[in-house]
């Protein structure tokens, strides 16, 4: 997991400085091809879902469907399907690949004109979303190709043995 | 005497400040009206609550339960915010004033001069603050007193306009909106205070209450709910909980070390008064984190019910509805008090009706519990409140282990919970009728799965650590307008409502009610019988509050409508069921089928003059 989140952060100060460039690249082949701790890349490397024929969700993107609803729900709504205050994110998920859902994430969106006032904060230092980026995005990809449908998995795999213990200590909590 | 015309001098719409170089008519050649004489009057609605009692009852009956059908639209308003509008206008004489979402643009409109814009002020406020405001960027109204308009700003800086030139009078800052820290609520005015307090509960905001003095802005007192004697103001003999003193460091010791000081217990409600007594009546909101594993206790006095006096802020009495809440059931929704008879004596009740789904009834002199009762019969999380004085569990909740999220640990998803987190009632008022003696009830009728885990804690950044699943409660519909008597806990009427009523309720003399449906319907209704008189379809979803007022020799009815706030997030995409079984998903009508955003006051009169 620790190696992941490195490469997280890599990829997250490039595409930072690439905002313009990296732009509607789209997300590519969701097909999962390599696992590490109960997480899913595909053949670039980008997190992704892995879903059984019996509706089974990997572990992550089932603690992506958890931590959503932690930070993101109360502003784009249950299941990424948007609300009256944030546009849904299963059609933005199509438009951006990895590293532009990391930079907007991290970095934030200010839309403020005369006609609206979005504002998404910068969560670049939000632990609670930061520590499961990967796991987020791998819900909201699911969701937005309709792998997954709305609502809480039914089954997922199950936890990886460290989870727990890893989560805690990128959170910096103590239970 | 005109003075249309003479406005000259307004620079740019949007501009800092806009002030014409007219006052209100009537008020050119007399100071303004002091609050208690503006309110004194039932053509005025002077106070955002209407009276310090919160009974939103008007004895007002030229529309009456005979002629409401005939209701037409008399004018429009357009806001020019697209966001959730919750909250009310003012009206005193002849000029009627509203505050707007973020921005929080104030407008003061002349009534006697087709609702020209007398004056309008924007504040100045960091866009960093929209993302910290949890669940839409409302605000519920502004106040008056002393001449001045007074807007508890999103920034958490009020602000004191002059009510005829809308020039700033004075400004002040209680908390930051970097650490979270907002503000949502409709401040009160008695007397020379003006009382306000602080939204920031899904941020760890230690919530408080304070008392400015409306003519400078200085900081007369501040309260805490959570944390040290000192800082919650009670006096450990003397501040009474259910009929005993609370003692030392009543709040501290229900917390884990010092979890308090992020603890929140926000005070984003309605606030009421009782001259007699001198006691200032409000809630507190829930505890953070949603995680209740991650913060063991009482956590008091989060969820309470506080009476002070308004002159020290020391509080007479508290008590504490929710202890360890697990479901995010805020305590905050009005006090509205009302004399009441139970068992043939005369009470001076506090009637509160809490997102947990129990009306409460106290005497609002001492803090006594007389009656407590579900006004949803779906509420299934707690089996009923503890009446026996000689048990250790008074006045507690019956709490049942299955739906409650602290019983098991984290990452157990906790099914079939009733109310949802957003409650059986959320912010949107009440209204009590001393005629027919009923309460009555915007509600919702929503249930949830809560899954808790834990969270990191930093500030200015949301502190939730829950998920939630929310669908519609049984029956299949989301919202149920009642008529209540909460000593009894009998229903006397309800309509149900496909989405839930989060719209603030308006009775009348006249024997009318009134509310607003989040598909955008204001409606009037018997007051007797519940029979739906008349509904019309305003431009978006009303989560505002009906206000009546005269003017001209005619009764108004007035409503802010503008979809938004927690209903417009949880339910525009429509709920699932997630215990339908596959293939359900999507079962249930989104509420953006119905409505869209865009925030319009619209007035109702009878036809004629």
């Amino acid at each position: 997991m620790k190696g992941v989140r490195r490469i997280v952060l890599a990829a997250l100060a490039l595409a930072t400085a690439c905002r313009i460039v990296a732009f509607a690249a789209g997300p590519g082949d969701p097909q999962p091809v390599n696992q590490t701790g109960g997480m899913w890349t595909d053949k670039d490397g980008a997190p992704t879902y892995k879903i059984a024929q019996d509706g089974t969700v990997d572990w992550g993107t089932f603690i992506g469907y958890l931590r959503y609803n932690d930070t993101c729900m109360r502003c784009h709504g249950p299941d990424g399907s948007g609300s009256s205050y944030a546009p849904a994110l299963t059609p933005v998920l199509k438009q951006i690949d990895y590293s532009q859902f990391i930079a907007d994430v991290a970095a934030g969106i200010k839309t403020v004109n005369t006609a609206q006032q979005l504002v998404m904060p910068a969560f670049g230092d939000d632990k609670n979303v930061m520590c499961f980026i990967q796991e987020i995005y791998t819900y909201l990809r699911a969701r937005s190709t309709d792998a997954l449908g709305r609502g809480r998995p039914e089954k997922h795999a199950p936890a990886p043995a460290d989870f727990d213990a890893a989560s805690y200590k990128c959170l910096g909590i103590q239970m | 005497m005109t003075r249309i015309g003479i406005g000259v001098g307004c620079a740019a719409l949007g501009a800092l400040l806009c002030a014409l170089p007219v006052g209100p008519a009537a008020w050119a050649q007399t100071a303004p009206p002091t609050l208690e004489k503006a309110a004194a009057s039932a053509d005025n609605w002077a106070m955002p609550t209407l009276n310090y009692a919160n009974t939103r009852y008007s004895s007002l009956t030229q529309i009456n339960a005979t002629n409401a059908s005939r209701l037409q639209v008399a004018w429009t308003f357009s806001t020019g915010v697209l966001r959730g509008h919750e909250g009310q206008p003012l009206v005193i004489g002849n000029v009627m004033y509203l505050v707007t979402p973020f921005p929080n643009t104030v407008f003061a409109l002349d009534l006697d001069h087709a609702e020209r814009i007398l004056w309008q002020y924007t504040p100045t406020q960091n866009s960093e603050v929209i993302p910290v405001m949890c669940c839409d960027t409302v605000n519920r109204g502004v106040a008056y007193g002393d001449g001045k308009i007074i807007l508890h700003q999103a920034d958490n800086t009020v602000v004191a306009l002059d009510a005829m030139t809308g020039k700033e009078a004075w400004k002040q800052t209680l908390a930051s909106y970097k650490d979270g820290a907002t503000g949502t609520e409709a401040p009160m005015v008695v007397g020379n205070k003006v009382i306000l307090g602080v939204s920031g509960g899904e941020f760890g905001v230690q919530g408080f209450v304070a008392a400015l003095d409306i003519a400078d802005g200085h900081i007369l007192w501040k309260a805490f709910s959570e944390g040290p004697d000192n800082q919650i103001l009670v006096d450990p003999q003397k501040t009474m909980s259910l009929g005993k003193p609370v003692g030392a460091d009543s709040s501290v010791k229900t917390w884990k070390g010092d979890q308090w000081k992020i603890g929140g217990g926000d005070t984003w409600g309605w606030y009421s008064y009782d001259p007699k007594l001198n006691l200032l009546y409000y809630g507190s909101g829930n505890p953070s984190t949603w995680n209740p594993n991650q913060r063991p206790g009482d956590n008091k006095w989060s969820m309470t019910i506080f009476a002070r006096d308004i002159d020290t802020g020391v509080a007479k009495w508290v008590y504490q509805m929710t202890p360890h809440d697990q479901w995010d059931y805020d305590g905050v929704n009005e006090m509205i008090l009302a004399d009441l008879t139970v068992d043939g004596r005369p009470v001076p009740a506090l009637v509160h009706f809490d997102r947990n789904g129990f009306s409460y009834v106290l005497n609002r002199a001492d803090g006594e519990l007389i009656a407590a009762h579900k006004f949803d019969p779906a509420v299934n999380w707690a089996t009923g409140i503890d009446m026996n004085k000689s048990s250790a569990n008074y006045g507690r909740p019956e709490v049942v282990d299955k739906f409650a999220p602290g019983s098991s640990g984290v990452n157990v998803n906790y099914t079939g919970i009733c109310p949802a987190a957003l409650g059986s009632k959320d912010e949107q008022p009440a209204a009590f009728d001393p005629e027919t003696k009923l309460f009555y009830v915007p509600t919702n009728h929503v249930c949830m799965d809560y899954e808790p885990y834990p969270v990191a804690y930093a500030a200015g950044q949301p502190y939730v650590g829950a998920t939630l699943s929310m669908f519609p409660g049984p029956g299949g519909y989301m919202g149920r307008f009642i008529a209540f008597d909460p000593v009894t806990g009998k229903t006397a009427w309800s309509i149900d409502d496909q989405f839930s009523d989060w719209g603030g309720a308006l009775t009348t003399a006249g024997g009318v009610v009134f509310y607003g449906t989040l598909k955008g319907y204001l409606r009037a209704v018997d007051a007797k019988t519940g029979k739906i008189l008349y509904d019309f379809k305003t431009p978006s979803g009303i989560i505002g509050n009906v206000i009546t007022y005269m003017h001209g020799g005619k009764q108004y009815v007035a409503v802010l409508s503008g979809v938004g706030g927690w209903a417009g997030i949880g339910l525009a995409a429509g709920l699932t069921d997630p215990h339908a079984g596959l293939g359900a998903v999507g079962g249930y009508a989104a509420l953006k089928d119905y409505t869209t955003l865009g925030g319009q006051l619209t007035v109702f009169a009878l036809p004629g003059s």
